[in-house]
């Protein structure tokens, strides 16, 4: 990874003069001295442990030691399991201390608007210095009146599935089932063969939700109206998804799906056990960082097997529901000026292009800037994440993505509709139960 | 020489002076207040101050960051018609009944076989404390692995000692998820049942059941008569911390399922983190914690009278 210089960081964050005159980080550089508020300052920076091992590397080797020499904090990060982030969170907020920063996946952020900073000015800044940010990372971090996190980036949601596999029921790449009915049928050949399609319907943050909604999109279904306070859960649409995924999962899904969790399809997938799956690119950088140990059943290396591709169309359209990861400054900082310093340091494009970079297509940023960089002529296995964020949409759709979206998320309503069924309750008392919970919460 | 004279000739020894301090020991309320004190503040602490704040919450709307107004019941009004909490509900009640059956009897089991004499017995007796001390979320993802529908171990040999045909889906399919979380708890709680119960057989004296033996009391006749009934006591007390730790549980579902799926291994402590931390909702969430304490309060309450009465007897 190479190294980015303070010299270089100046010429690339658009112009000493002018930024300096401009203040902000370049004007810092010009000073050749860090501001008097950042100096001895130390920012605690809470963060996932990423599914890309490389970037974490990246984080504590090269921005750990940059951030000290351009800003004179010294940067202290702490990297937990995705599932305990919420935890400490609310110890934190509830001590009024712990992390200055904190990674918020999903719309987290919108459960804690009353205990984070205001970063708008950062935020607004990025935005119009990158091409602006994708819907999707705009309204996990955005009350609708201020920005309460500063948008890092789109974890791209693809099905990874094997090439040669789709070949041999009539799939010769890169064509691949366009729609749920052609998904279901290629699913139901590939199962006769020992090789079921994957998909986690437990209860885990990421794969189950990411599935789940825009499935229920492509069918026509949705939450709530625009207005986010009409119920509109229980419909025929609904109704028909959930029917079409019973008979779907019984024809053409590994049935221990039901007990996955967000790393049971990637070992199930790099074990040759399951044929496709929805998933972050982690089974295919997984498989190309060792070649030498995930391999297809004729030897050759796993990862040269390996294509993704959208979720499949339904009655209403493509859909796509992409991790989204924002940072939160917290306000029982002591100093937010450091803060917020920090955020615009580490998500100005010089910073976080090599962060970027070492993710390898994992996640875009959560910026359309990215879409043009050079990192997508590397590896065209990878192109499908480039611009998958576009068709993101949120948990909440068509109303916002607030608390009470949170809610019905975290408790897993439209992922367990869908699991309720399959267990063997009929659709419409599933999709009932679904609406009645969502219009609970929404209620209240 | 007169007796007053030789009493007055003795050197004068003047009664110790005692300080604030030793007066304070020596004083027995006050000396036996001193012993309990940090007993007191560390139950203040970690007991009092979080239960009563639990309470507090339970009747707020607070939310994480957001102290929340007075609602009273209104949560608990809440939790009535929630579906996941009835479901949760009804799984703690079942999970916490079968698993306490289950680890009576093992757990006693095994403390009659390691109250025999035997080569190895303390080897054994430390063996068998395995799955009590190694820490629950270690061991519990150990069981994740062995459960995996796909690459299960205990599918793998039953299929392979011809007994099942096709895999087990242990923690996908809604009925056997609780069986299987169950299974894990019965293993990690047997150790402490035998341990403790053993600690009580050995209280009681092998001539009792010498001397019944010599009177022509067969071995379950002299469990029946004899050490059962002395070993009440102790089993009560075990049950007791049992019930609340078992009723409390959430390591181990938290671990092997998050309560899916379709929330049929969702139990009231896993439901309560799920709303209080994920989704932010502290009062709802203290409200869910503080619906298991009057289940749990005549369950204690139960308990300790029929204890009083074993010993009364």
């Amino acid at each position: 990874m190479a190294r980015i210089s303070r010299r270089e960081m100046l010429k690339l964050s658009g112009g000493g003069a002018v930024a300096a005159r401009a203040g902000g980080i370049a004007s810092i550089l010009a000073l050749k001295q860090a501001p008097a508020y950042a100096q001895a300052t130390t920012i605690h920076w809470l963060r996932w442990n990423d599914f890309v091992p490389a970037s974490d590397e990246v984080l504590r080797k090269v921005i750990v030691p940059e951030c000290s020499k351009a800003l004179g904090i010294k940067l202290n990060i702490e990297m937990i399991n995705g599932n305990d982030i919420q935890a400490r969170t609310t110890s934190a907020i509830q001590s009024g201390t712990g992390p200055d920063v904190i990674c918020a996946l999903n719309n987290w952020a919108q459960l804690y608007p009353e205990s984070v900073a205001d970063v708008s000015d950062v935020a607004e800044e990025i935005g119009k210095a990158q091409g602006g940010f994708y819907e999707e990372s705009r309204v996990v971090a955005n009350d609708g009146k201020k920005w309460i996190a500063v948008p890092w980036c789109v974890l791209g949601a693809q099905l990874a599935y094997r090439k040669s596999w789709f070949a041999e029921i009539g799939y010769d790449a890169p064509k691949f089932p366009q729609t749920w009915e052609e998904y279901r049928e290629a699913g139901k050949k590939l199962k006769a063969k020992g090789r079921p399609l994957g998909q986690t319907v437990g209860h885990s943050f990421g794969d189950p939700p990411t599935y789940a909604y825009p499935y229920l999109w492509s069918w026509g279904g949705k939450e709530v109206e625009a207005d986010g306070k009409t119920v509109v859960l229980n419909s025929n649409a609904t109704v028909d998804s959930v029917k079409f995924a019973v008979g779907f999962w019984n024809d053409a899904y590994d049935e221990g799906g039901l007990a996955w969790d967000d790393s049971s399809n990637n070992r199930a997938f790099l074990a040759g056990t399951i044929s496709s799956t929805l998933n972050g690119a982690s089974i295919y950088l997984e498989a190309k960082r060792k070649p030498a140990v995930y391999l297809t059943e004729t030897g050759a290396p796993l990862w040269q097997d390996i294509l993704h591709a959208p979720l499949p169309k339904g009655t209403a359209g493509q859909f796509g529901y992409h991790l989204p990861m924002s940072n939160m400054l917290m306000k029982y900082v002591k100093d937010p000026k450091a803060g917020k310093e920090f955020l615009r340091w580490i998500t100005s494009k010089p910073v976080y292009q090599a962060w970027f970079d070492s993710q390898q297509g994992y996640s875009v940023g959560a910026t359309t800037v990215w879409e043009q960089d050079k990192l997508w002529d590397k590896d065209p296995v990878m192109l499908p994440f480039r611009t998958a964020a576009r068709a993101g949409r949120f948990p909440g759709y068509a109303g916002p993505a607030d608390r009470r979206a949170a809610e019905v998320l975290s408790k897993y309503i439209v992922v367990d509709m869908t699991a309720k069924a399959i267990q063997g309750m009929p659709a419409q008392d599933a999709v009932k139960w679904a609406h009645d919970e969502v219009a609970r919460i929404y209620a209240a | 020489m007169a007796v007053d004279s030789v009493a007055a000739a003795r050197p004068y020894v003047a009664a110790p002076r005692r300080g604030p301090i030793t007066r304070v020991l020596e004083h027995e309320p006050w000396f036996a207040f001193f012993l309990l004190l940090p007993t007191a503040v560390l139950l203040g602490l970690f007991i009092a101050y979080p239960f009563i704040k639990g309470v507090l919450l339970a009747v707020t709307d607070a939310k994480v960051g957001v102290p929340g107004n007075f609602v009273g019941l209104q949560n608990f009004a809440v939790l009535m018609n929630d579906s996941i909490f009835r479901i949760a509900v009804w799984n703690t009640i079942l999970y916490t009944a079968v698993t306490t059956v289950f680890k009576l009897a093992l757990g006693l089991w095994l403390a009659l076989l390691l109250n025999r004499h035997f080569r190895a017995k303390a080897l054994t007796r430390a063996f068998v404390l395995l799955p009590f001390i190694i820490p629950t979320v270690l061991s519990t993802f150990a069981w994740k692995w062995m459960f995996d529908p796909t690459f299960s171990v205990i599918n793998w040999t039953l299929f392979h000692l011809g007994i099942i045909r096709t895999r087990i889906n242990w923690l996908g399919d809604p009925g056997l998820a609780l069986i299987s979380v169950m299974i894990v708890n019965v293993w990690r709680g047997v150790p402490f049942y035998a341990i403790s119960l053993l600690a009580g057989l050995q209280t009681i004296s092998p001539e009792l059941a010498e001397a019944a033996a010599i009177d022509g009391a067969r071995p379950w006749q002299r469990f029946r008569y004899i050490t059962w009934p002395l070993l009440l006591p102790v089993t009560m007390v075990v049950v007791l911390f049992s019930v609340i730790q078992t009723f409390a549980d959430f390591q181990l579902v938290y671990v092997l399922t998050g309560g899916g799926p379709a929330n049929a291994t969702q139990l009231f402590a896993t439901y309560a983190y799920q709303i209080g931390v994920g989704t932010g909702l502290l009062g709802e969430g203290a409200a869910i914690s503080l619906a298991m304490f009057p289940v749990l309060l005549v369950v204690v309450v139960v308990q300790l009278l029929y204890i009083r009465r074993v010993e009364t007897h």
